[in-house]
């Protein structure tokens, strides 16, 4: 009887594993995912740095404008709400991929993108207005700190917009469906982790006044 | 047990259910962004700290998976997290930050 339940659950094991992609690792676990969440792990080290940094300087305005002068709220806000709403359709698209939706994995995914370019452009206008208002990278120590936070912030942003429309030209380059869904797993990962960031720098660098 | 099903508890949740959880999302920020506006004395900074945690660990529970993963990932990353948190902390600490 044992044999018996042995021998089915090597059998179910290998019909998980042809269904969900092979995992012949020492873990049992995809290492590209593992890799990944190895990565984000030491992200939140270089975001860590960042943000220690702004906090540290952030009252440290010289003789330039204050950060309560010159953010505007109701236009990060809105931003804010545009990349957390890009995570959704992100979800989404990894979801669609992993039914080997491919259409609605592409649809999703160039949404994500679009919802992405949105928050970027916002931050460049967000940093012409502050840099119009007499807020230039080396006027203070709360100036510098800030730009390179949000602006190391805008960089993941566009890099996952490079990746999620690179996704899409090679899913329609793939001929079996469902091929790439471990891929655009962890591009979904890394855009999700940009969220996440985000969320943070939103509350302690926009709402937390200095 | 449908094809569906087995996905949704294999990757996470149904669409609606992610959908449900954008919308959960959406209200906390419509809150954060009130404690901008609204003066809630004492209970500021605790609210806000509360609210962005929150949404922190939905998004990575949820979105990303982690609740419905195999547990090294979360040990994987929240060790970098904690790990950031405790260093950074202690060298704010040192700056004389938080007093």
């Amino acid at each position: 009887m044992w044999f018996t339940l042995a021998e089915h659950a090597v059998v179910t094991t290998e019909e998980h594993d042809t269904e969900h992609g092979d995992h012949h690792t020492s873990t049992g676990l995809s290492n590209n995912k593992l890799g990944m969440w190895l990565f984000l792990g030491s992200e939140c080290l270089l975001f860590g740095g960042l943000i220690s940094t702004y906090m540290l300087y952030r009252g440290r305005v010289g003789e330039g404008p204050r950060p309560s002068q010159i953010f505007d709220i109701p236009f990060t806000s809105v931003s804010s709400f545009v990349l957390l709403m890009s995570s959704l359709t992100m979800v989404l698209a990894v979801s669609a991929a992993h039914k080997g939706d491919d259409r609605n994995t592409n649809l999703w995914i160039t949404i994500t993108a679009l919802l992405g370019a949105t928050f970027v452009g916002g931050q460049v206008y967000e940093f012409t207005a502050f840099y119009n208002e007499g807020l230039g990278f080396s006027t203070s120590l709360f100036s510098s700190s800030f730009y390179v936070l949000t602006g190391f912030h805008g960089v993941h942003v566009t890099v996952g917009i490079i990746m999620l429309m690179s996704i899409v030209g090679i899913m329609k380059r793939s001929k079996t469906p469902g091929s790439k869904a471990e891929t655009v797993e962890m591009i979904g990962l890394y855009w999700h982790f940009v969220d996440v960031v985000w969320i943070i720098i939103f509350t302690l660098i926009y709402l937390v006044p200095a | 047990m449908t094809t569906e099903t087995h996905s949704s508890t294999e990757h996470g949740m149904s669409n609606a259910g992610y959908v449900k959880i954008a919308l959960i999302l959406a209200a906390i920020t419509a809150l954060e962004v009130a404690t901008y506006y609204v003066d809630f004395g004492p209970l500021f900074m605790p609210a806000l700290m509360i609210m962005m945690v929150v949404k922190f660990v939905v998004v990575v529970s949820y979105f990303m998976h982690l609740k419905f993963d195999n547990k090294l990932f979360t040990w994987v990353f929240y060790a970098g997290l904690f790990l950031a948190i405790g260093v950074y902390a202690a060298a704010l600490a040192t700056f004389h930050f938080f007093s």
